[in-house]
């Protein structure tokens, strides 16, 4: 703490420029929000750098204000200890009330307006509202549904397990990509509609300046209008477990003329997937199918060998459940049987009612091919017309 | 002087003190017993520090290298209680056990006994909150809490047996703390010395009366929430399960009626020790002592009714966001009173810096960090980008790591040669500022510009555009962690020996307590000193 080196600042300055510099070359490193695409998100930038400007000029002013009194007040220089311990008369009390005033100018004008105005804005999700997204939190997962076209789908991490356990090289989009993504028309406001089946999780995309909680049991709400097309990626923001890190929210705002080609392909899609159900499936179909839907819904907790990861997640190879009766004489449900747990979950634990978000196409060959996979031999199967029936 | 030495002989008189081991088991004086918070607390520092590197470490690089997401949940988590409940609560407990009597002339806290009992609760809870990892390596359980320090419902109805042990090892912390704030509040409103009115009273005092005020009015309703979520863990209970009635956003409720005041717990004791340590290296008298109280009351009390601001993107109604909001800014008011009168204590004074005055420059300047970020988390627009993410992360470490630790380590430095007898190296003491201030900003400053980038916190693994940043700040980390290697050091070297302290130990100290030898006694103040008005 001797007395400042005048080439310092110089340095500091050329630092930050070099690092600025530095940060422009890489396409995707930032030091703010990034490039924000619905109304919110402009408004939320706004204050945040109004904000920035405001804090760092109090900073700046506040500890020059204490770096020049410890530069200039210093024993070692010869200075006499003041006495006073207050402000004394007028003058001293205006200069301490002063400091005050403008903090509270501050605080409930300059940042207060705007961010009454900002919060107002945030939350009317109803006016003019041109359509609706619901939007499910699950371990670890999002469920998407259009009440409008009926549409609903699953949406789950597509990054490989290779790229994370750094067995092959990470991708561009390394877990902010998905294998459904959702898709909305640029231009409308979109009420989205949140809930949770399982834990709380937030569901996040920086670009549209919206977080907001899924929560079981209740319904919260936000809305954004998208106002350019492109893919926006995000990620659950709230601890909700094991896979916390690996559920990200990838959105695709495609022109309306491509949004209705959309829907009509996702309802030509449900259709087909309807039909699965009636129809009747030889055992090969149920394990092949099984097998891809047990790796993409299973196997993170179950593990891809059916050995889970106990005493959380129990194996499934060798289980007493899996490999116990499939239905009762009558074709009717067991209480905690195999077809229980995977239709209806068990409380109190991560494994959650499948039945909420699969199709029964799925569930068949799931229980199917649990049954008769990772060195369990029941041999018997079930159709998807029976868990249609089981619902 | 002579009341001292007065006292010496008088207990020699009796002369049955217990050595060694049941010496600390059985002790009730305040001194050993702080010395006891104050060593245990070093020793959780390095465990709950050791956690957080081995997080650092994973988080280096993208991709999954050490550790499995679930044993990364529990580390975060457990971090955080130990940081929290066993390192820096318990230093400053350690701190008024050892310097509210002296400062007020007391000769020992109000309630010994109970003193004792606060203490040795400790260690029993610290074991409870850490045994799970012990007990999953023998294949019990699965680890311990993993649902981060906020137990937040239905994941932690979810969670194993490390929930049902940290909610007891909460109990017995709670416990452990309402008994000390109960004795710490009745040694200050009995046992001041004559003449010391409460608006005289030393500033360090009043912090920390404040502070056990806030935990007596707080603990008991995160002792009640965590019951509750015990019984519904257990006893089919529905109080946060919408299924049975029940609301998760309750346990939110009570958990940051405790969690928001406990910030103000952890930082009114340091903040009532700033002023000693600013007047003493500019040897003037502390400016606006009285303001400095009525701004810790203040901010006691708004510190009580603007817990919501933890959870506002839960969906709260527009009218309680905007309360939150602006309820929450106005504590910048009597926040910006203390930093005025810190400043206006240095103004104008005959500065030195030694190693305390350092660290409660540097504690200033990055607190000042914390509290304008603080203030720009309040805005409900804004903080639908900052809330889960990196940004949080950096600005509470700069409240609680330059606010919190850094306060503790100015207290420290400040008053070990009045403990010991001895001197630290200033040396040493100086080395250990530097990196502790320059590895903490290279640790956390790019925690800011990641959660800005849209980083969200507690994730194992993360997408490939935050991999620099993070490298940065696992990097400062470990330099953190390391130079504070140094402290303990320094710490150890000064109890073993060294040159010797004078009683005032520093050139510009007020106070009862530099009246006393350097060491004092065991047994101080036995005749009351008393205050003279002027």
């Amino acid at each position: 703490m001797t007395t400042l080196n005048p080439r310092i600042p110089a340095k500091l300055f050329a630092g930050t420029g070099l690092m600025l510099a530095a940060g422009s070359a890489l396409a995707d490193y930032t030091w703010n929000f990034p490039k924000p695409v619905t109304p919110i998100a402009r408004d939320t930038l706004n204050i945040h750098n109004e904000f920035m400007v405001i804090i760092t000029a109090l900073f700046v002013v506040v500890f020059a204000i204490m770096l020049y009194s410890m530069a200039k007040h210093r024993k070692s220089t010869g200075a006499e200890p003041a006495r006073f311990s207050g402000p004394a008369g007028a003058l001293q009390w205006f200069w301490v009330l002063v400091p005050f005033g403008i903090l509270l100018f501050i605080d409930f004008v300059l940042m207060g307006i705007p961010a009454f105005h900002a919060v107002i804005e945030m939350e009317d999700t109803r006016t003019k509202a041109d359509m609706v997204l619901k939007v499910t939190g699950l371990q670890w997962k999002w469920k998407y549904e259009y009440p409008d076209s009926g549409i609903q789908f699953i949406s789950t991490l597509s990054t490989p397990r290779e790229q994370i356990e750094g067995k092959e090289a990470k991708g561009e989009h390394y877990l902010l990509e998905v294998d459904n993504e959702v898709v909305l028309p640029v231009g409308k406001k979109v009420r989205i509609l949140l809930t949770s089946t399982d834990v709380i999780h937030t569901w996040w995309v920086p670009q549209f300046g919206v977080k907001r909680d899924a929560i079981p049991g209740f319904l919260r709400e936000t809305w954004v209008r998208i106002e350019e097309p492109g893919v926006y990626r995000g990620q659950c923001a709230e601890l909700c477990g094991k896979d916390h890190g690996f559920m990200p929210v990838v959105v695709r705002a495609v022109p309306e003329a491509e949004y209705a080609e959309w829907v009509d392909k996702k309802k030509a899609e449900m259709a087909t997937a309807a039909a699965g159900s009636d129809k009747t499936w030889t055992k090969d179909e149920l394990m092949a199918a099984g097998k891809a839907a047990y790796e993409k819904n299973c196997a993170a907790c179950h593990q891809p060998e059916g050995q889970g990861l106990p005493p959380a997640f129990p194996a499934l190879a060798g289980s007493k459940i899996v490999n116990g009766p499939l239905l009762s004489p009558e074709g009717k449900l067991i209480p905690d049987s195999h077809v229980d747990r995977v239709l209806n979950g068990k409380t109190g634990t991560a494994m959650q009612a499948f039945k909420a978000t699969l199709s029964d196409a799925d569930l068949a060959a799931i229980i199917t091919y649990e049954r008769n996979a990772f060195g369990n031999t029941r041999g018997d199967m079930i159709q998807p017309a029976q868990i249609k029936a089981l619902r | 002087m002579n009341t001292a030495t007065h006292t010496l002989d008088h207990h020699d008189g009796h002369g049955q003190h217990p050595t060694g081991l049941l010496r600390w088991l059985t002790t009730t004086n305040h001194k050993d017993i702080g010395t006891m918070y104050l060593t245990f607390s070093l020793l959780m520092f390095f465990v709950g520090g050791a956690m957080i590197l081995a997080v650092r470490a994973e988080l280096f690089q993208p991709g999954l290298q050490l550790m499995k997401p679930e044993f990364f949940n529990q580390l975060i988590g457990v971090h955080a209680l130990v940081m929290i409940f066993a390192a820096l609560m318990p230093a400053a407990t350690g701190f008024a056990n050892w310097m509210i009597p002296l400062m007020i002339g007391a000769p020992d806290m109000a309630l010994p006994r109970l003193n004792n009992w606060g203490f040795w609760l400790l260690p029993p809870a610290a074991m409870l909150l850490t045994m799970p990892f012990v007990l999953a390596l023998f294949g019990i359980g699965d680890g311990a809490v993993a649902t981060g320090w906020t137990l937040y419902a239905p994941l932690s109805v979810q969670g194993g047996i490390g929930v049902d042990f940290a909610i007891f090892s909460i109990h017995i912390l709670g416990i452990s703390s309402i008994m000390g704030s109960i004795n710490i509040i009745a040694t200050i409103l009995n046992m001041r010395a004559p003449g010391m009115t409460l608006m005289k009273m030393p500033l360090f005092c009043w912090g920390w009366l404040v502070t056990a005020v806030l935990l007596i009015i707080t603990l008991p309703v995160l002792a009640g929430g965590v019951t509750m979520l015990l019984t519904d863990r257990h006893f089919d209970t529905h109080f946060f399960n919408a299924a049975g009635g029940g609301d998760p956003i309750l346990f939110q409720h009570l958990f940051w009626f405790f969690g928001h005041p406990e910030v103000y717990i952890l930082l009114l004791p340091v903040w009532g020790l700033m002023p000693h340590v600013l007047s003493t290296f500019t040897r003037k008298p502390i400016y606006g002592h009285t303001a400095q109280v009525w701004s810790f009351i203040a901010i006691g009390v708004l510190g009580l009714i603007v817990w919501a601001h933890h959870f506002l993107t839960a969906g709260l109604p527009v009218p309680a966001l905007l309360y939150f909001m602006y309820s929450t800014m106005s504590i910048s008011l009597p926040l910006a009173v203390l930093f005025f009168c810190w400043i206006a204590t240095m103004w104008r004074g005959a500065m030195s810096f030694e190693t305390p005055m350092l660290f409660a420059v540097g504690f200033i300047v990055l607190f000042g960090i914390a509290g304008l970020t603080g203030l720009v988390l309040a805005d409900v627009a804004a903080d639908a980008q900052y809330h889960h993410s990196y940004f949080v992360v950096a600005h509470f470490h700069y409240a609680l790591f330059a606010g919190g630790i850094m306060g503790v380590m100015t207290g420290v430095y400040y008053w070990l040669p009045k403990w010991t007898g001895h001197m630290y190296s200033e040396k040493l003491g100086k080395l250990h500022f530097w990196l502790t201030v320059i590895s903490f900003n290279l640790t956390f400053m790019p925690q800011f510009f990641l959660g800005l980038a849209g980083m969200p916190r507690r994730i194992p693994d993360y997408a490939l555009q935050f991999a620099e940043f993070n490298a940065i700040s696992t990097v400062g980390a470990f330099v953190l962690g390391l130079s504070q290697l140094i402290f303990a050091y320094n710490v150890w070297r000064c109890v073993k020996g060294g040159e010797k302290a004078s009683d005032k130990v520093w050139e510009g100290t007020s106070g009862l307590e530099w009246e006393l030898s350097s060491p004092p006694p065991h047994h101080s103040w036995d005749i009351q000193p008393v205050i003279k008005s002027h």
